[in-house]
């Protein structure tokens, strides 16, 4: 009855409802994105480093893997330590540069990883097959698309420019084996794999024997620390990040990103509070004679707090049940636009969907929505009958 | 004749902002089961203070205020809303039916209040409904029913617990004349059923009809008789 009650009071005022259900909802999408962009990121961000299993990366001392153009140099001796150890499932050198591809109508540049196919991390295969031979490469479609080019295709390549002379430097003659997507990537940026030894040699004498970044997958997640602080002692002249550690890392670059979710979370909680608390207030001081009536004839104060907090947690339900929808829609256009970010993975998602997101935002908005009634249901519950009933009488 | 309703010596003072009102002095009055009272006087003279006592929902500044023997004012709010919804059932003059809610709806409410079940509330509604002529009225709102109807309603929601008494405060105030002649014959049935009425009127055809008369002036009982 009470719920009964509730709902034909706000019934009576669609408009005002409906404007206060849409108030709540627009509060409770920015809500849930701020949730969804505080955790989603991070999130996100680990799932991408342990997509392919590797749980430690060995990179340049003092630098993040592929932050600097540094490189490791007595790679092959590297790599053979690696495998040697008996905790160590695969070793995974990479080699990143510049790959500059003549065309007609100009000189495309993209990025190039020189990889071990066997126990490559960076790229899924789409089509075709992984660079076999020293004359092969997989690209991506931004690559293809720029160059004109499709799988079968053999294309100049060059991983070096010099500016002096105005001529390419270390040129092959490449075939592309397959289509890929690059993990690491940002979007829309030309990529190719080619085998690391071939990447190497094109880029002459200063990345001979030298790499950027090691990728080590171990057999057990449990081990992972120790394994770290084994390979960190052994191998002192690189840096070894867990995911961990580069998660870490990542928190405290992207601290700001929390910082602005939870400010902006907090206002459109204190915005929804404030818009429900208004209405509601509204609401009973227009029906202080009718609440005194309901006391009058028996109704228990219990009840008329409970009639209160039902009228604004069905407006705060509404708004969050339309709210979720909206958040979501919002979500998905924000994030497409902040995946084009220059210089992040396009495979990172800032609002990640997460079931545990959707319920930290319905939980706070239920909290908000109780604390919301809290003074109208006051105001309701402590109004003194006799006075209101006068005061209606003469109104 | 026992008591069901007493007031004994009792005040109620207000504040009107540096301005003491008494609106009712030291009153000592009993009404006993069954009984039709009408309590008459001029704007002003404290009737509606008083039922307002007698129904507990003023607390008196001195003075008793007994059902059944035992004191209201000393009740617990939780113990005195109980006693409100299942001993008193109220009419007002502008009726106060919920506006949200059907005309069946709002005599069920004071019986879901007291936690009857929802089968046995709407049965109950649809035989006062009848009771008081309006059974073909049960899912109006407040909205479209006419001011006789909608104090018929009232009439209906003020039994709905059936209470010891039916405290009314001038509930033929807002009708014409025929209507509250309507309204006066359903309570006249009202109390040969057996129920207890006090009603505040200035209406004269209503006081008539009660059994006993009281009237007030400036917040005292000036005279009491027969009505009849």
């Amino acid at each position: 009855m009470r719920f009964t009650l509730a709902l034909a009071t706000l019934g009576r005022h669609r408009g005002r409802t409906v404007l206060a259900i849409l108030g709540v909802a627009v509060a409770s999408a920015m809500l849930l994105d701020m949730v969804m962009l505080s955790s989603g990121l991070r999130a996100s961000f680990r799932d991408l480093l342990l997509s392919r299993g590797f749980q430690l990366r060995l990179s340049p001392k003092g630098t993040l893997p592929f932050d600097t153009d540094a490189t490791i140099g007595g790679a092959a001796a590297m790599v053979s330590t690696l495998r040697a150890l008996p905790d160590v499932v695969a070793v995974s050198p990479v080699l990143g540069g510049q790959l500059h591809i003549p065309r007609e109508h100009g000189v495309i540049t993209g990025f190039a990883l020189g990889v071990e196919p066997r126990v490559q991390g960076d790229y899924e295969l789409l089509s075709g097959h992984d660079p076999r031979r020293p004359d092969e490469m997989v690209a991506n479609d931004d690559l293809l698309r720029a160059a004109g080019a499709r799988p079968g295709d053999t294309l100049t390549a060059a991983a070096g420019y010099d500016a002096q002379l105005r001529a390419l430097a270390g040129t092959r003659r490449l075939v592309i084996t397959g289509r890929a997507r690059f993990l690491y990537l940002s979007a829309g940026q030309p990529a190719a794999a080619l085998p690391l030894s071939t990447l190497q040699n094109m880029r002459g004498a200063d990345a001979t024997d030298a790499v950027s970044l090691i990728m080590v997958r171990l057999r057990d997640d449990a081990i992972v620390e120790a394994a770290r602080r084994r390979i960190q002692s052994a191998l002192p002249r690189v840096e070894v990040n867990s995911t961990s550690e580069a998660m870490a890392r990542v928190d405290q670059r992207l601290s700001y990103f929390r910082q602005l979710s939870f400010i902006l979370g907090a206002v459109s909680l204190v915005v929804g509070f404030l818009l429900v608390t208004t209405l509601v207030t509204v609401s009973v001081n227009e029906r202080l004679g009718e609440i005194a009536v309901m006391r009058a004839i028996g109704v228990s104060r219990v009840h008329v707090v409970e009639q209160v907090v039902l009228e604004s947690g069905a407006i705060v339900l509404g708004g969050a049940v339309l709210g979720l929808a909206l958040g979501l829609v919002t979500a998905r256009y924000l994030n497409s636009i902040l995946s084009s970010f220059p210089g992040l993975p396009a495979a990172i998602d800032f609002f990640l969907f997460q079931p545990r997101a959707v319920w930290a935002a319905l939980g706070l908005l239920a909290l908000c929505g109780v604390a919301a009634s809290v003074y109208p249901a006051w105001r309701a519950a402590v109004h003194p009958v006799a006075g209101a009933l006068r005061e209606e009488a003469v109104a | 004749m026992s008591a069901l309703l007493a007031t004994e010596r009792v005040h109620r003072e207000y504040r009107v902002g540096e301005e003491r009102v008494r609106a009712v002095r030291g009153i000592t009055l009993e009404v006993a089961s069954g009984e039709h009272v009408a309590l008459v006087g001029p704007s002003g003279c404290g009737k509606s203070s008083l039922l307002n006592l007698l129904g507990g929902i003023d607390h008196p500044t001195a003075g008793r205020v007994l059902f059944r023997g035992a004191d209201v004012a000393l009740m617990r709010d939780r113990a005195l809303t109980r006693f409100r919804l299942l001993h008193i059932g109220f009419v007002f003059q502008r009726f106060y039916l919920m506006p949200a809610l059907t005309a069946a709806e709002n005599i069920a409410l004071p019986m879901a209040e007291a936690g009857m079940p929802a089968r046995e509330r709407r049965a109950r509604a649809m035989e006062l409904l009848r009771y008081v002529g309006l059974d073909g009225r049960a899912r109006h709102r407040p909205s479209q029913l006419s001011g006789g109807e909608q104090q018929r309603v009232a009439i209906a929601r003020a039994l709905a617990n059936a209470p010891d008494v039916v405290l009314a405060d001038e509930p033929t105030g807002e009708l014409d004349a025929r209507t509250g002649a309507d309204i006066i014959a359903l309570f006249q049935r009202l109390n040969a059923d057996g129920t207890a009425l006090v009603l505040v009127t200035h209406d004269e055809q209503l006081a008539r009809a009660a059994r006993r008369v009281v009237h007030m002036r400036d917040g005292v009982i000036v005279t009491s008789d027969d009505g009849r």
